[in-house]
């Protein structure tokens, strides 16, 4: 009997560890460490974030499923590696901590044949000072990160709403907290759902409603932009974006790195090297995200988390890590099977990975301060990695150790992207956009880098739609029920 | 003469001047239930195509 241990249980992680187990069956054991007892399906988040769904409707427990999946569950979070195991061991292990199912605070060695980590991101509010700090979100902002953030963010939004409805005029800004950060969309998302909120409120005259990001130009997304078809022409996602902006009277400020946050004030850095504040009554910023802090020791028990993750805390697998100037940036620079390069018995899906390099085009201030989004690598991608590395390792234990590696680069796979504002079925709008590939490449596509017969946006009804139905098919499919393989990642 | 709703926004700031903001038309579309119908049939296809490609 083969184990493979998944850590994580977030979209790469569970999309893993549940086609691992239906793969493998019961003669070869899954199991899962996530320090959560829920499963969030996070885009949803952004309407728990404006009072429109409650965090209950967007998570559920894992254990009854993985109970169902025949998966073992620890509720804990994953320490260190040894990968070659330690002195007592030749058997690759994991040092868990617990932080529930009665254990919380004790910690464990489990082995493992496989491992894929898939843990996510760390939540870095303590990057920007004022932001937060090592314990999390700090007093001043409110986030939407997780279920409970966005709840914490609902009942913020509802106070500013009433002092509205007093006379008082509310200064509102949304963005990222940054020059790093990645995941823009779910700030992009949530401007919109807040400016829908105050305009059905009938309150949009009492708003001041700002957008703040380290993009350097609307619609970079963390992916250099991108060239869409919409209304028969190809236009670039800036246009696109800032029609959005202009269209709601929502003012923006790009190129930005929040150095400092205060009580109802935010200082910030621009490319250009100059610096400004702003004033807030409600904000909402997104904080960068880092690896979890692993750390990994080989069998004499030296750190060599050097060797197995990069800087930023992510895992190295195989990207091609060489520095080079953007120029010569190309798609084959990204990982195909998310192997780790040393320890062939590990992979990494999601944003665990280590990407080579960012996609958007690298930007500093004259001051030398980095200011340019990170690779976004959530949601379809996610759980398209999972699978596929899932269906590598399945493949490793059933076939041997030569089996074939299945692939999934970022560089030929697309990503659809439904930012919606509203909540009812017929009073919201979405722009509904896909992007294909999600890193560009320009030797297959010289043009734009895309290709725009499926690279293409558009705003309405249906693309709320879609995103409605997209709620409860992931959620239905993550619980496992009935033809849940059928739904696509 | 009153300003148009989809005029209104282009003298607030130099951001909105030069940026694209939908008509009377193109805002009715997007909330035409039929056309709306239709462009929902039209972006699941093509969505499928994109996650088949990516798979």
């Amino acid at each position: 009997m083969a184990r493979l241990v998944v850590l994580g249980g977030g979209v790469a992680g569970h999309t893993a560890a549940t086609f691992a187990a239906d793969w493998l069956g019961k003669e070869h054991e899954v199991v899962v460490v996530t320090p959560n007892s829920k499963w969030n399906w996070i885009p949803s988040n952004i309407w728990v974030g404006v009072g429109g769904m409650t965090k209950e409707d967007v998570t559920f427990d894992l254990a009854p499923v993985y109970e169902k999946a025949g998966i073992t569950y620890k509720q804990a979070k994953a320490v260190s590696l040894n990968p070659e195991g330690n002195g007592t061991t030749d058997k690759s292990f994991v040092t868990i901590e617990y932080t529930g199912q009665g254990k919380a605070g004790q910690s464990e060695e489990v082995t493992f044949d496989y491992l894929i980590n898939a843990t996510g991101p760390k939540l870095n509010f303590a990057a920007t000072p004022g932001l937060g700090d090592a314990n999390g979100l700090g007093e001043f902002t409110v986030s939407v990160c997780t279920a409970d953030h966005a709840d914490h963010a609902a009942h913020e939004l509802t106070k500013i709403m009433d002092k509205m409805r007093k006379g008082e005029r509310q200064k509102i800004l949304i963005g990222t907290g940054h020059g790093m950060c990645t995941c823009q969309g779910a700030a992009f998302e949530y401007i919109f759902n807040v400016e829908h909120e105050i305009r059905k409120a009938g309150l949009r005259d009492m708003a001041d409603i700002q957008w703040i990001s380290n993009e350097s130009f609307m619609g970079d997304f963390g992916m250099g932009g991108l060239h869409m078809k919409v209304g028969g022409y190809v236009v670039s996602s800036r246009i696109f974006t800032e029609s959005l902006f202009a269209e709601r009277g929502v003012n923006y400020i790009t190129g930005a790195h929040v150095n400092k946050v205060e009580k109802g004030k935010v200082t910030y850095e621009l490319l250009d090297g100059t610096t400004g504040e702003e004033t807030f009554d409600f904000s909402m910023l997104i904080p960068p995200f880092a690896g979890v802090g692993l750390k990994a020791y080989n069998k004499a028990g030296e750190d060599i988390t050097d060797t197995v993750f990069a800087p930023n805390g992510f895992m190295k697998v195989d990207a091609d890590y060489t520095p080079k100037p953007y120029a010569e940036w190309k798609a084959s620079d990204w990982p195909r099977t998310y192997q780790n390069p040393t320890f062939k018995n590990m992979f990494a899906a999601g944003i665990a990975f280590a990407p080579p390099h960012i996609i958007s085009k690298p930007m500093k201030s004259p001051n030398g301060t980095v200011i340019n989004p990170t690779p976004p690598r959530t949601g379809m991608p996610s759980g398209i990695m999972g699978k596929a590395v899932a269906h590598s390792v399945c493949d490793l234990i059933k076939k041997g150790p030569s089996a074939h590696l299945h692939e999934a680069s970022m560089a030929e796979m697309g990503a659809a992207c439904v930012a919606s504002a509203g909540k009812g079925w017929l009073d919201g709008q979405a722009a509904a956009m896909t992007v294909y590939p999600v890193v560009p490449d320009f030797e297959k596509y010289p043009g734009t880098g895309r290709d725009t017969d499926y690279t293409f946006g558009e705003i309405g009804l249906a693309g709320h739609w879609i995103k409605h139905i997209l709620h409860y098919l992931f959620i239905y499919k993550a619980k496992l029920k009935p033809f849940w393989k059928v739904i696509p990642e | 003469m009153a300003v148009k709703p989809e005029e209104f926004n282009f003298a607030k700031s130099d951001q909105f001047h030069t940026a694209m903001i939908p008509g009377k038309f193109a805002r009715a579309m997007r909330t035409c239930k039929i056309w709306q119908f239709i462009r929902f049939v039209i972006i699941n296809l093509k969505m499928i195509i994109v996650v088949s490609k990516s798979h």
